[in-house]
Parts: structure tokens; sequence; C-alpha cells
């Protein structure tokens, strides 16, 4: 038995800290938050940022390091992820903070399943062992359905949180079929040791392990055909919660998909790659055409969810760095852009009067002219337009595709993403060219707008400079 | 030799109490014929050396779920003729699945006579050797990241069971332990000072 310090345990500090803090915030709000539940909400976001910081401590830039037996990675992919997820997560309670109020849903239960999703998504962006992935992906989907059923006198809600709780339980267990198909493979549920036990010539039983993986996977992400829930839980949730839903889980569907399938079954990508392409095809097809027909925003935007999930397993097709890199830098991009798009949604909503629907925004222009101007820009970068942020992302992907020879791929990805315009454009024009009617007027609320102008200045910003991002992703992969 | 007496006799009272728990009509003996299954079940896993596991299964299975299990077979009030009605229209379903378990099972006995090593037998360990020790030291040692992460989906099930049922309904009758203690002789006894009545 070696001597064990503290200081071993380091490079774990964000996921010691977060357990911490969870701990730490349920006791914090009985004794003060039940009072005065705004004090809680502030408390989470200052430990969400002190998380912030406690990963830049831990990190150690350059260096990959296993911990816990193989079972806990930590190299730079990990630390950009868990940071991302970290300051995403902040700004999404930010965002939701005005709304959880309004709707009496402001109770620190609600900040610990935050914190326990987010959880979640830190174990999946350093897990090193299929044992790791499975408790990764069960703490953040057990918190989501718990939160998606948050608002329980809300019919619709508990519907959608059923939807997704019975889906995500049959997923799981097709998760953990595929695991110990492959462990009764290879003997070892380590990714690196799956890795160089799956270095020979592909056997049947592994396609047929990694099968139930891929749909697994696929299911996290809502990939179709396993996108049934996305639309009722996008819909159905409490705003705030479709906001969480849209936005985090993707960066750990990313580390999925990259720890799992890039580093622990690389060798074999030529198996995987294919059933990806498929469900990227007809996530790409499906997402865009059933999203032109919806008049609910929120389900147009799960439809576009759907879409975008294409691209970033496209970036996965190529089964190289490049592409991996590019599906890196269109994850976050697309977080990023979606958490604005919610966040304006709540800027919107008020007493009685949610906006989600498409109507909701007609002549937005005049009502309420700078958040008419924030959504215009975080539409204009979803749907790929230059010089926004989103078109380098999708150009990216293509790029990579491309490289690798799979034109077809990319020829569809180029015209999936033309049909995808015609309904974020359908929005903007709603907004400036349709008449206001007797619609309400926007309210100031200037710290959420001030911070939800900074998220649309960051769609442009990192449009007119692509190459601040981009050569982060680059350095994290090391690609240098 | 007497262990293979023993694990017979704990066999059969197993295959006993299995019929048992299918056989009987009335629910709650259904249940405790389940007790009595695991209880026999667990000294099976005694006799291969796996004490913990038999441990675990007494404590967690017959303390805790059962019980539960019982007091939900108690007082929920089944309709047992309700239960039974479609029997014989799936019984093809059951028979399905029957066979299916048993083409399972001669797989598995019809594996070991090809002597295929699929499965290494164990290394026999002295007498006081501990399971449970060795258990504990892989816990806390290599899966000790792991074992801790579950802890933490426990305690989101508890927080998630707690908000998303407990609920402050209208008109629900509570006890006040702060106004019980607090009472005062005067507040539920009056004395009244009243003439005697004569007898008529």
């Amino acid at each position: 038995m070696t001597e064990t310090s503290f200081a071993q345990f380091l490079p774990a500090l964000p996921e010691i800290y977060l357990v911490g803090a969870i701990c730490a915030l349920l006791m914090f709000d009985v004794f003060f938050g039940l009072k005065k539940p705004t004090r809680t909400a502030s408390v989470a976001l200052l430990l969400l940022l002190g998380g912030a910081v406690a990963t830049l401590i831990s990190a150690d830039f350059g260096h990959r390091q296993v911990l816990f037996s193989g079972m806990y990675i930590a190299d730079d992919l990990a630390t950009l992820l868990k940071l991302a997820s970290f300051l995403f997560v902040a700004i999404a309670l930010f965002y939701s903070g005005e709304f959880l109020g309004r709707r009496k849903l402001q109770q620190g239960e609600y900040y610990v399943l935050v914190f326990t999703a987010l959880l979640g998504v830190l174990v999946l962006t350093s897990a090193g062992s299929l044992l790791m992935v499975y408790i990764g992906v069960e703490l953040l989907s057990l918190s989501l359905y718990a939160l998606v059923a948050f608002d329980r006198e809300n019919g619709v809600a508990a519907e959608a949180a059923m939807k997704y709780f019975v889906l995500g339980a049959i997923a799981s267990g097709i998760m953990l079929y595929g695991m110990s198909l492959l462990y009764g493979l290879s003997g070892t549920l380590s990714l690196a040791g799956l890795a160089t036990a799956f270095s020979g010539p592909n056997s049947l039983g592994l396609i047929l392990g990694l099968a139930f993986l891929v749909v697994a996977v696929a299911f996290k992400f809502g990939a179709v055909p396993f996108h049934m829930w996305v639309p009722d839980v996008y819909q159905g949730a409490p705003t705030s919660v479709s906001l969480l839903v849209a936005s985090v889980p993707k960066i750990a569907s990313f580390a999925v998909a990259y720890r799992l399938l890039a580093e622990g079954l690389g060798e074999v990508s030529g198996t995987w790659t294919q059933m990806l392409s498929v469900l990227a095809v007809l996530s790409l097809l499906f997402g865009n055409l059933i999203a032109i027909a919806q008049t609910n925003l929120r389900r147009m935007l799960a439809y576009s969810a759907i879409s975008n999930v294409g691209f970033i397993l496209l970036g996965f097709v190529t089964g190289t760095g490049d592409g991996y890199e590019a599906a890196l830098y269109f994850t976050l991009v697309y977080v990023m852009v979606v958490l604005g798009t919610f966040g304006a949604i709540l800027l919107a909503s008020r007493e009685g009067f949610e906006a989600d629907e498409i109507a909701d925004y007609k002549g937005l222009s005049s009502r309420d002219p700078s958040l008419a101007f924030m959504v215009a820009v975080l539409m204009f970068s979803t749907a790929g337009i230059p010089p926004f942020v989103g078109f380098w992302a999708k150009l990216r992907i293509i790029e990579s595709l491309v490289n690798v020879g799979h034109l077809w791929l990319s020829i569809i990805a180029v015209v999936m993403s033309v049909i995808g315009a015609f309904y974020y454009l359908r929005i903007v024009w709603v907004m400036y060219f349709d008449p206001p009617g007797d619609l309400p007027r926007g309210q100031p609320r200037l710290a959420l707008r001030f911070v939800l102008g900074l998220n649309a200045a960051a769609a442009l910003g990192l449009g007119l400079f692509p190459d601040v991002l981009l050569n982060v992703c680059q350095t994290v992969l090391h690609r240098g | 030799m007497l262990v293979q007496i023993l694990f017979y006799a704990f066999a059969t009272v197993l295959m006993g109490s299995a019929l048992g728990v299918i056989l009987s009509r009335n629910p709650v003996h259904s249940a405790l014929y389940l007790v009595l299954a695991f209880f026999t079940s667990a000294a099976l896993w005694l006799l291969i050396e796996a004490e913990f596991l038999a441990i675990v299964l007494v404590l967690v299975y017959v303390g805790a779920v059962m019980v539960l299990f019982l007091f939900v077979v108690m007082m929920l009030d089944i309709n047992v003729e309700e239960v039974r009605k479609g029997f014989t229209r799936h019984a093809w379903l059951g028979w399905l699945t029957v066979l299916a378990l048993v083409a399972e099972i001669v797989g598995v006995v019809a594996v070991k006579q090809l002597g295929i090593d699929v499965t290494k037998a164990a290394v026999p360990v002295a007498a006081d050797h501990s399971n449970t020790a060795e258990l504990g030291k892989v816990l806390y040692t290599t899966y000790v990241y792991p074992f801790e992460l579950a802890a933490v989906v426990l305690l989101v099930a508890i927080v998630a069971a707690i908000v998303l049922t407990m609920r402050k309904r209208q008109g629900l009758k509570l006890q006040d332990v702060g106004a019980q203690v607090a009472t005062r002789r005067e507040d539920r006894v009056r004395l009244v000072k009243m003439q005697a009545e004569r007898r008529e």
C-alpha cells in the first residue's frame, strides 16, 4: 500500500469541490434559504464561480494525469469542458433567477439538483472507465428527470418528465448491456484497456456491443431515431429547465462520445463511424424538416437541437483528430448560442405570458428593440450566416468531412443547413416585419439584459475572430 | 459430503419455497415464501464461501425490501380474481419465457460439458480469509471514486423523491407539537361553579 496524500488527488479537485458545494448548499438552504430563497440562488452562483477557480487551480496544462486506478483522466480537454460547464451553468442559473421566483420554483433543491447534474457532466468529462461513464450518465439524467418534473402543478411537465424517465431508463439499460458485452470480450472496464484489447480485427461481439453503446450515446445526444423525448422535454419542462437540458448536457454527450468512441475504441473507428453517419444524416434530415412546421418556439428549438446534434456527430464520423476538434468547437459554440436563445425567451416572458410561441415575437423590434436585435444575432449565428460564429462552426465540420472524402455527407449537411436557415430567419422576419398587435412591451431587467447582450456579443465577436476559440480547441486535443 | 447434503437440503427448501411464491393464493403467503427463498439462497451462498453476499442478501432483501413489500401487499386491497383474469389467455407468453429460460440453462450447462474454460474456478482460500475485508479494501482504494459518486447518486434520489412528493396540501390535518407542549390547563379544562342539583 502506497502512502496517500491529498496532493495526489489535486487533479480531481473540481469534483471534490462540487460534492462539498452540494452538501454545503443543502445545509445553507435549510438554515438561511427557506425564508429568502434568493439567498440560496446567489450562493449557488458564487459556488459555481468558485468551481471555475478550483478547476483552474487543479489544472496542469499540457499534461495528462490518470487517477483512481485509471478511472479518472485529467487532461486539457477535461479542464476546458469543466470550465465551460461551470460557466454555462452559472449563466443558465443567472438567466433563470427571475423566472424561478415568479413561478415559485425557487427552492434550494432546484439548485442542488442543478449542481448534481453538473457533477454528472464533470464526471463524464474525465471518465476513464465504463463504470464512470455509467455513473456520470446516471447522475446527470436522474437530476434532469427530477428537474423536468420540478413544477409539480404542471401536467405537461409531468408528462414530459415521465417520457424522459422511461425512455432514459431504457437507454441506460441498453448502455449497460453494451458495456457488459464489451467487458465480456475484453475483461476490462477501463477505456485504456479497451483500446489495447480491441486493436485487432473486428469480432462480431465487438460490433454488437458497440451498437448498443452507440444507441445509448445517440439517445443521450437526442439523435434521430432516438430523439422522441427531446421535443416534449424542451416544450413541457419549465423554461429554465429546458435551458439547462438544451445546453450543458450536450457538453457531456460530446465528452462521452469522445472518451468512449474516439479514445477507447478509436482503433476500431471503422465500425462506429458508419453507425454514426446514419444517425447524423437522419438527424439532419428530420430535425430540419420537422422544425419548419413548428409554431412553438421551444419545440422548434428542440428540432433545431436534433439537427445540430447531427452536425456534432458528423464531426465524429470523420474519425480523425481534425473532425473531433471541429465537433468540440461546434459543441461549445452551439451551447453558448442556445443559452442565449433560451435566455431571450426568459427575458421576453412575464407573469401569464410565457413567450414560447413564435407568434409571441410579432413586432418585437418595436416593442423591445434591443432584445429583438440580440435574438436576431443569435438566430443568424445558429443559422450559420457569416460573420457569426455558427458559420465557422459549421464550416469546420464540413471542411473536416471533405478532407476525409465524405463528399456526399458534406453535401447533405450544406443542403440541410440551408433549409434550416429558413426557420431561423422566419423568427427574425416575425420580429421585424410583423405588426406587434396588442402584445406587451418589453421589461427592463437590466442585469439579465446586460448578460444576454454579452452572450450575443460573444456570438458576433467569436465569429469575427474565429481563431481564438479554434486554437483553444486545437491545443486541448493536442494538435497544437 | 456434509456440504453436499447441506446443499441439497437447502436447494430443496429453496425450490419448495419458490413454488410456494407462485402457487399460494394469498399474496401475503407468497411474500413470506419469498422471504424463505431468500434465506435459503443466502445459505447456499454461505456454502460457496460468499459470506458477504449472503449477509447482504438477508439484510437488504429480507430486512428492507421484503418488509416494505409486505407493507404494500397488506395495505393495498388486491383483488385476486382481477389479477388472475388474463392468466390462461396470456399463458402462451409464459410458456415462451419458460422455453427461452430452459434453453439458456441448457446452453450454460452444455458449454461446461464442451470443456471450454469460459470461467476459471476460483482459487480456494484459507478458512480465516475474510471476503468482507477484501471487498472493503477494494471498495475504499481502487474503487473509491465510483463508490463515493454512487453515494451522490443516492443523495440525488433522496432529494428528488422529497422535492417531488412533499407538498403542503390545503386542509391537511397535522400535529403541531409546539402548540401541544405549550398548552396550559386553562385551554383544555373549564371549571364551572354551579349549584349542586337536588335529586328529584
